[in-house]
């Protein structure tokens, strides 16, 4: 693959994904587009990218911004979100959402689905406070072959060991073959839906909590701010939005404020505050908790 | 430093877990089977045990359910490590007093993983 060819894949991923792809990346897209290339019966990276220059080739296209853009993923991976789920929002909108009952998730990057099942597994353990409850989970990813994944909800022995305790495994998944499948009442829970960020979304509704974890890495500036905004207008005041613990809203965006001591935990900002391009976070009218 | 004592028949899987622990820190000592362990941690209780099932002489299960009911064997914390991996066997691990539990083939970051679980690293 030589400059040019680098220079074309980069300005395409830009303009389908969002993705960013710095000139150090150059492995990565070895890793996961020769699989692409071989599958295309394409030799080398070269014929690869030859191939997208010339218009009709969608499926190619698709293969390749799907490959570029999934993440792997575990369950609870990091922890501390699922910490913030359980110890901070949950009570809180408890509280907050009493007279309505309901409490609605969106997992904007969902990929395999490791993620919102495990907001469905941290529900499923608070049953006793959500009695009565309607909750409602969706996550959407950019990929439709993640999502497929995702839906079918099976795992394999590798994938349901790395931050799953197995006590979770015995009581929230059904052994198939060699596979673990996450149980029908899980499944249920969750809904799935093909989305890229860079498109219009405000047809899903409002969410309290919004889970966009290690995705706005991949946009350069104006393009998190651009869908930071977008995303402000679908959380209600008080509702929340959870990032990786890596990445921040502080000089981005007014909408959201850092919960404090809460790592990679913001907070729509009351009412007032519009979702504009921000001022420093110390500017803003209020640092604490509700 | 945190004392594991590996128990596998295995001299590989010995080896292999060896290395990743000592990684994480930790001091090992290995035991072939389930008597030899019950005799080390009759002389000295280790944090954390890694526990084959099928080994001749003692298994995995009747090793831990002696453990249990030594004097201090309610202390050591204990993951399973076996090809068993089928639901009745893990409930049976579980229900002898089994922390965790890993189903072979693992790798490094099944162990940190699931040692994190258990709050041992």
């Amino acid at each position: 693959m030589n400059a040019s060819e680098f220079e074309f894949l980069k300005k395409f991923l830009k303009e389908r994904s969002g993705l960013v792809l710095s000139n150090d990346k150059q492995y990565l897209v070895e890793s996961r587009l020769l699989p692409i290339a071989r599958n295309a019966k394409l030799e080398t990276l070269s014929n690869l990218i030859q191939t997208l220059q010339r218009p009709g080739n969608r499926k190619l296209e698709t293969d390749v911004v799907e490959a570029m853009t999934t993440n792997e993923s575990f369950f609870f991976r990091d922890k501390t979100p699922f910490e913030h789920f359980n110890e901070t929002m949950l009570p809180a909108l408890l509280q907050s959402r009493a007279s309505q009952r309901t409490l609605k998730i969106w997992c904007a990057a969902a990929s395999t689905g490791q993620e919102p099942y495990s907001l469905a597994i941290c529900i499923k353990e608070a049953a006793a406070k959500l009695g009565g409850w309607r909750t409602r989970i969706i996550g959407t990813d950019l990929s439709q072959e993640v999502l497929e994944k995702a839906k079918a909800g099976l795992y394999s022995q590798f994938e349901v060991q790395r931050g799953l305790p197995i006590q979770m495994l015995l009581k929230y998944f059904e052994q198939k073959g060699d596979m673990w499948q996450i149980s029908p009442a899980l499944r249920a829970m969750v809904e799935w839906r093909q989305l890229n960020l860079l498109e219009n979304f405000n047809h899903l509704g409002e969410f309290d909590i919004l889970f966009c974890r290690n995705v706005l890495i991949y946009f350069d500036q104006p393009t998190k701010i651009e869908v930071l905004n977008r995303l402000a207008k679908m959380i209600p005041e008080d509702g929340y939005l959870v990032l990786g613990a890596a990445e921040t809203v502080v000089g981005l965006t007014d909408a959201f404020k850092p919960v404090p001591e809460k790592r990679g935990l913001f907070q729509r900002k009351p009412s007032g505050a519009s979702a504009t391009v921000s001022r420093p976070a110390f500017a803003a009218s209020s640092l604490g908790t509700r | 430093m945190k004392q594991c004592l590996v128990v596998d028949d295995s001299s590989v899987i010995r080896k292999v877990a060896r290395r990743i622990l000592e990684d994480m820190n930790f001091e090992i000592a290995e035991a072939e089977d389930g008597q030899q362990a019950l005799d080390h941690c009759r002389k000295s209780m280790p944090d954390a045990i890694l526990l084959d099932w099928n080994m001749p002489v003692m298994d995995g299960l009747e090793f831990l359910t002696s453990l249990r009911n030594e004097e201090g064997g309610e202390r050591p914390v204990v993951v399973f490590c076996t090809t068993e991996n089928d639901v009745a066997h893990i409930a049976r691990a579980i229900r002898a007093g089994a922390n965790e539990y890993i189903m072979k083939p693992f790798d490094r970051e099944i162990v940190e993983a699931k040692f994190q679980e258990v709050g041992l690293i």
